[in-house]
């Protein structure tokens, strides 16, 4: 689970492990360290001091990008006329936003962002597609499934945006840029690898675009790629995020929740969220404009994240709104944090997204496993999720109709003294769309029943 | 001399910390990485080791194999070595029974084997040389009974 981890064992070397330790979980490729201590080496005396420097042989971090592989780079990416920038997370690990925008801007390049990566592209501009993968939208995962050229950018082609792996994206070219050397290659052997920070070898990406266009103003013309342009927009016509906004009496539409609770806050609220289907809803349709407003455990699937990194996200950032988007089963994990978050004063808002079912496993075997519904049913109503908020000194709330939504909301966002938790009814029939099944081919996406008839 | 099986031949400087060994030996059995032999000892610096790996090529791509050892905070240095062109050795010790015959020492000189220790009930017997001519070795010495047999893994090394 860990990049690297150290075991004391003389307490004379306390300084330098701890010192180590930061380095390497703060450079290259970001990850979590440990340090065992154990117990004698914990009692024993030391003097402490630290050293000038960390003395590491075997740690390499990547910097600047080969100007060879930028070169080969930047002709895929001028000659292309289907590209796709395919973003993750790296790109927000690297403080590489800027650069991202900076390539957009010169390159009218579409852009798709994972689901560590959401809000390292504001998606309110027009060239982001939304989250591709699994749960993202159709726009995203076809645009992937006809490009000619993919251009990943601090991604991994996971399986959860690859789909079947030999189906995937099987018109493209690929370049792909990456700190970590291990990942490239890994999944899909690119055209072009570029092992390199991110924000460096975005920077020179851009710096190699403009040199281009000196050369000759007709590389990269915006009319390269207006076909290109012209079917996207047609498929974002076609097939938007899509729900049915009329639902049966006592439960409010999940979808609705979110897209609420994105109105009612201000534009830099951090949103966290567990793992299931409220955290797709949240990645879904929230509207994310900014870089690290959300918080989510990713490949990881840690559910009960939600409670504990919200209460984190609130310590580090406490001049902006916390919401945690939770489910009911994922906040039964960790919501004894909340008597922390009570007794530190730390007013984060939760805002659980109860069906009374491990929501995402049902929908699973609601749609592969012929119904039969297994260690899925929670109840709605035990624990008490009021009650209990209550009792941990945070304010609860219940909404089970559509208009009592907003106004729960904007109660909550007025609390700044304690925390807050609002219990959504949601009826456990509704489903994550798009979906694209587990092992099959993106092509094979399936979008919500009542988009398909339209 | 070719070998009979495909393999990649990695040699790797290490940190000489306690460790390193199950953090290399980790890596493989997490990634499902077949280790044919493996064979360790410092060098002439003493805070550094050297590890002489050898990795069933069928079982793990030569890339990954190297970027994933890349990543290991301890690991220094990789280096791949060409099977066909390297220089490779590894020492062999058997334990084989005494019938005290001609034709069993006249199979270990054949062999460039060595007897180093003899009793009446038997004789041990090194040789080092190329990983295949021990295994011919090997072959040639089962008809007369192996009792014990201990391989070190190979060790190899290009001119730089």
């Amino acid at each position: 689970m860990t990049k690297h981890n150290w075991l004391v064992t003389d307490a004379e070397d306390i300084p330098r492990i701890v010192q180590e330790a930061f380095y390497v979980a703060t450079t290259g490729r970001p990850g979590p360290v440990l340090i065992d201590f154990p117990k004698d080496i914990a009692n024993a005396q030391m003097t402490w001091h630290f050293d000038d420097e960390v003395d590491l042989p075997g740690y390499k971090v990547l910097g600047a990008p080969d100007p060879a592989a930028i070169k080969a780079a930047v002709e895929l990416l001028r000659d292309a006329r289907r590209p796709v920038l395919y973003v993750g997370g790296g790109v927000l690990k690297a403080d590489a936003t800027t650069a991202l925008r900076q390539l957009v801007e010169e390159t009218n390049i579409p852009v798709v962002t994972t689901l560590m990566a959401r809000g390292a592209f504001p998606d309110s501009d027009s060239h982001c597609l939304g989250m591709p993968g699994m749960h993202g939208t159709y726009t995203a995962v076809t645009a992937m499934q006809r490009a000619d050229l993919l251009v990943a950018l601090g991604s991994r082609f996971d399986d959860r945006v690859t789909g079947k792996v030999s189906a995937f994206a099987p018109f493209a070219k690929v370049v792909h840029l990456d700190i970590d050397k291990a990942e490239i290659g890994k999944v899909r052997r690119p055209d072009v690898p570029i092992a390199a920070d991110c924000r460096l070898g975005i920077e020179a990406l851009v710096a190699a675009v403009v040199e281009q266009r000196q050369r000759n103003a007709s590389f990269f013309s915006r009319e390269r790629l207006s076909e290109w342009w012209a079917e996207l927009d047609s498929w974002r016509e076609q097939f938007p995020l899509f729900y049915e906004e009329e639902g049966e009496p006592g439960f409010v539409k999940p979808q609705y929740v979110i897209e609420q609770l994105r109105d009612a806050t201000p534009d830099d609220t951090i949103l966290v969220a567990g793992v299931g289907q409220h955290q797709m809803w949240a990645a879904q349709h929230w509207r994310f404009e900014h870089p690290r407003t959300w918080v989510n455990s990713g490949g990881l699937g840690t559910m009960g994240f939600a409670v504990p990194a919200a209460l984190g996200a609130k310590v580090g950032r406490p001049e902006q709104m916390v919401w945690a988007v939770d489910g009911d089963g994922c906040f039964q994990m960790t919501a004894q944090e909340l008597i922390t978050a009570t007794v530190e004063r730390i007013p984060v808002k939760i805002a659980i997204l109860n069906n009374s079912y491990l929501g995402m496993v049902r929908q699973w075997q609601h749609m592969f496993y012929e119904e039969r519904y297994s260690e899925v049913y929670l109840s709605p109503d035990v624990p008490n999720y009021v009650g209990w908020a209550e009792s941990m000194g945070c304010v609860g709330i219940r909404v089970s109709a559509p208009e009592e939504v907003r106004p729960a909301i904007e109660k909550a966002n007025a609390v700044d003294d304690r925390p807050v938790v609002i219990d959504f009814r949601i009826d456990a029939k509704e489903h994550v769309f798009p979906m694209v099944a587990a092992g099959a081919s993106n092509d094979d996406i399936v979008v919500h029943p009542k988009l398909a008839q339209r | 001399m070719t070998d009979t099986y495909p393999h990649h031949l990695f040699s790797l400087r290490v940190e000489n910390k306690s460790g390193v060994l199950v953090r290399v030996a980790g890596l493989f059995a997490r990634r499902g990485f077949n280790i044919v032999s493996l064979a360790v000892a410092p060098t002439d610096d003493e805070r550094f080791s050297r590890m002489s790996l050898v990795v069933d090529a069928e079982s793990a791509p030569l890339h990954q194999v190297r970027d994933q050892l890349d990543k290991l905070v301890n690991v220094v240095e990789i280096t791949e070595i060409e099977p066909s062109t390297a220089y490779q050795v590894e020492l062999a010790l058997l334990s084989v029974k005494n019938d005290s015959s001609r034709s069993l020492f006249d199979v270990i000189s054949a062999h460039g084997g060595a007897v180093v220790d003899e009793c009446p009930s038997s004789v041990v017997v090194k040789l080092d040389a190329h990983p295949n001519e021990i295994d011919a070795f090997i072959r040639a010495l089962e008809p007369f009974g192996i009792i014990d047999l201990q391989r070190t893994g190979r060790i190899t090394m290009t001119p730089s």
